[in-house]
């Protein structure tokens, strides 16, 4: 049924508010039941496929068919504990289940109405099981937001979407606001780039819809390539209509017919859902010719990327779309003035989309209410390495790193030490036990000399060198460097080979110095973001780890530790 | 040691042996025709054939080349760029070991290295009997199962290096019986 009218699209939010009824309010009295079943990449990783065919199964044998309903959604974010189940309006919150469970689940749970006890999380500090997902403490402090329908709704049913109030805001947009009054509760929400760089979104629209071009283009920058970070990933499996409901009111925001989603051709569940969800869109024409009968029209098209790290940047992302090497341009001309095909394009990370609904549904100022002065909102960290609860976790900004790792994360595992945590991926550097107070959000982790990144935060403990990381990282941006400049593509080479050389312990005080100076000049030299921050792991693990590259030192020069300071001065460089 | 360098490997001087059948260029030839403009992609065409071949020869370069009009090189330029294509055949199962940084902390050096060692061969290499590839891919988003390894889209987490030579003999096996089954069938037909 094609909706073409606000009053359209109530009718069906209200058709389908059925749906997801219990999920929503739990006081109600029903006897129907719904299992929600996490079919998350990780959760899908430990069998959740085979829980989901098995609860069918065995629901359908006990005749229970007409009152439980099991619904496969997004990821839960707590993947360290996956495949995750959670019934409503129970409120229960299985973990680890496996397939075998599910006799248990429907037999105990549904049918008896006891909860199977070795099922629910046990709080590891409290050594208690705990009965619902708000009394966890891996849930108790985060704010969800850009995940909102994460593990609630059904990816592959429009419906549901429409139930959560989606395309509201579309409607709200196209039938009651004019583009520059979008624009402006973007600009006010205070809403800045997810992916990493923190620009804010609604200038960057308000620029794109500033030039005069008969085309334009939006592009949704779904190529996550920091190893380690899977929020885009998670967003797009879990709810891909919210972002093509933000990209269709980017699109009337500067002027743009048609948008483009870049996503990695490695994710393919993530691209499955998409496609099933665009093609919904335009099913319910909310895609396509004249939506909300306003005379509107945009589309949107797939277009894989190819396995290039480089290409998460927007000149070399817009390269890729057209089918060329990825490899980045100079700027200016910014792609909000020239990008794809010559034409205005605005290019926004899937995070950042994922919040556009809300805030036009809910209010600039409402948004801007959680987070810091100038970082507004929450953002999503993917939360792993040496952490007792690995998982996606979105935190109002301003939160601070003790706070996400120690309350939220549980701490580090078998009681080692905490040691570091990188944030910003390869382009990030490590914060230790010391600035762990700081909160966190785009400006204050640029002053500890780490960035916010893409939101990949990776725990270290004492058992990691952090000269191995800053090892392992430089061969990523040297394996992922695309050659168009010198710096980086030499730089990065010559970088780890001294890296090589210190930790297999060939190294003397000359290198250590070399390597710090060649780290500055490609951080000033280097043409695009990739590169002029791949330094910055060495950088940053040299001013707070400087007694562990030392160590690789051969014994007998450390006394020249001396002769050291009469160099680095000479250079003018800083301690 | 480790590689330093690894570069693409494609001689031009050499003619591969490899020959395709003729349906499986013209399923490419449908797939080209099909698309509303060939402006700018080229890479859903490289996506599209690495599907139908396998990977992507010298000679599926050159007949795309040829296809669109423009020169072998801005082809090669393209697959030589982006690590998802790959231009030489892969083994019969491919193990992705994720060196992403959170399966790296969790000691997933020390896994691709064990499965180099019981193979003998080096990353993105393909043993003689053609069984098996391994790859150093860079997240596969499983980081709460970390180390992670990938056989052909089945995931195995928490891998220790003690599960390696279970999890190769998992496919080894997979192989003689399918063996079995074919040379069963045989005999009785």
């Amino acid at each position: 049924m094609q909706i073409k009218s606000l009053e359209e699209l109530n009718r069906a939010r209200q058709e389908a508010a059925e749906k997801v009824r219990i999920r929503q309010h739990r006081d109600t009295d029903l006897t129907d039941r719904n299992i929600l079943v996490c079919g998350g990449t990780g959760c899908l990783a430990s069998d959740s496929l085979k829980v989901v065919k098995n609860l069918e199964t065995i629901i359908k044998a006990r005749g229970l068919t007409d009152k439980v309903q099991v619904v496969r959604t997004g990821c839960f974010g707590f993947c360290e504990q996956g495949p995750i189940v959670k019934i409503e309006p129970d409120n229960v919150f299985y973990v680890r289940v496996g397939p075998k469970d599910a006799k248990d689940i429907v037999d105990q749970h549904l049918v008896k109405g006891n909860r199977v006890e070795r099922l629910l999380y046990e709080d590891p500090q409290k050594k208690e099981k705990v009965h619902t997902q708000e009394e966890m403490s891996f849930y108790k402090k985060q704010q969800r937001v850009a995940l909102r329908n994460c593990g609630l709704i059904d990816p592959e049913d429009i419906c549901e979407y429409i139930a959560m109030d989606g395309y509201q805001a579309l409607g709200k947009a196209l039938t009651q606001m004019s583009p520059a009054q979008v624009v402006d509760t973007v600009k006010k929400s205070g809403l800045r780039g997810r992916g990493g760089g923190g620009f804010p979104t609604g200038l960057k629209w308000e620029i794109t819809g500033r030039q005069n071009s008969r085309e334009k283009y939006i592009i949704c920058n779904a190529d996550e390539g920091d190893p380690g970070a899977f929020m885009d990933r998670s967003i797009l499996e879990g709810d891909p209509h919210s972002v093509i409901e933000a990209m269709a009111i980017g699109a009337y925001a500067i002027g743009a017919q048609k948008g483009i989603v870049y996503i990695r051709a490695e994710y393919p569940l993530a691209i499955e859902r998409l496609t099933r969800a665009l093609g919904q869109a335009r099913g319910r024409g909310l895609l396509g010719e004249d939506i909300f009968g306003t005379g509107f029209s945009f589309d949107i098209r797939l277009k894989y990327g190819a396995g290039a790290f480089v290409c998460g940047e927007e000149t070399a992302l817009i390269n890729s779309c057209e089918g060329k090497r990825g490899e980045p341009d100079y700027k200016p001309p910014y792609p909000a003035e020239e990008g794809y095909w010559g034409y205005p394009t605005c290019v926004n990370n899937v995070e950042t989309l994922a919040n556009i609904p809300v805030i036009m549904n809910r209010g600039a100022d409402w948004f801007a209410s959680m987070g810091t002065d100038k970082s507004k909102g929450t953002k999503v960290f993917a939360l792993a390495g040496k952490i007792n609860n690995v998982g996606l976790v979105e935190v109002p900004m301003g939160i601070t790193l003790r706070e996400i790792i120690f309350d939220i994360g549980g701490g580090i595992p078998r009681g080692k030490k905490f040691k570091a945590v990188q944030t910003g991926g390869p382009s990030g550097g490590v914060i230790t036990e010391e600035n762990l107070d700081t909160p966190i959000d785009y400006d204050g982790l640029l002053k500890i000399g780490t960035m916010m990144g893409s939101g990949g935060m990776i725990v270290m403990d004492e058992d990691d060198n952090m000269v191995n990381i800053a090892k392992f990282y430089l061969e990523f941006t040297m394996d992922e460097a695309c050659g168009r400049c010198g710096p980086g593509r030499i730089g990065t080479k010559r970088l780890f080979e001294m890296l090589h050389k210190i930790t297999s312990g060939n190294a003397t005080m000359a290198d250590l110095d070399a390597l710090k100076q060649l780290a500055h000049i490609v951080k000033d030299s280097a043409l695009c973001g990739l590169c002029q921050t791949a330094p910055n792991p060495v950088v940053s693990t040299m001013k707070y780890f400087w007694n562990e590259y030392l160590e690789f030192i051969k014994d007998g020069d450390k006394s020249q530790e001396k002769d050291r300071y009469v160099l680095k001065n000479k250079i003018g460089m800083q301690p | 040691m480790i590689e330093i360098t690894k570069p693409q490997e494609i001689d031009v001087m050499k003619p591969v042996g490899d020959t395709f059948p003729q349906e499986k260029y013209q399923e490419l030839d449908g797939f080209i025709e099909s698309l509303e403009t060939t402006k700018g992609a080229l890479i859903e065409i490289l996506h599209r054939a690495q599907h139908i071949f396998g990977y992507l020869p010298r000679e599926v370069q050159l007949y795309i080349a040829r296809k669109l009009g423009i020169p072998g090189a801005e082809v090669f330029g393209v697959v030589s760029f982006y690590s998802y294509f790959s231009t030489k055949p892969g083994g019969k199962h491919t193990i992705s070991v994720c060196m992403g940084t959170a399966c790296f902390v969790r000691g997933a050096d020390k896994i691709i290295e064990g499965f180099k060692e019981k193979l003998c061969i080096g990353a993105n290499e393909t043993t003689k009997d053609g069984l098996f590839t391994i790859k150093d891919v860079r997240c596969i988003g499983a980081c709460g199962l970390a180390p992670v390894v990938m056989v052909d889209g089945k995931v195995f987490g928490r891998v220790k290096v003690e599960d390696i030579e279970g999890i190769l003999d998992l496919y080894r096996t997979k192989e003689v019986q399918h063996a079995d089954k074919i040379s069963g069938g045989a005999k009785q037909g």
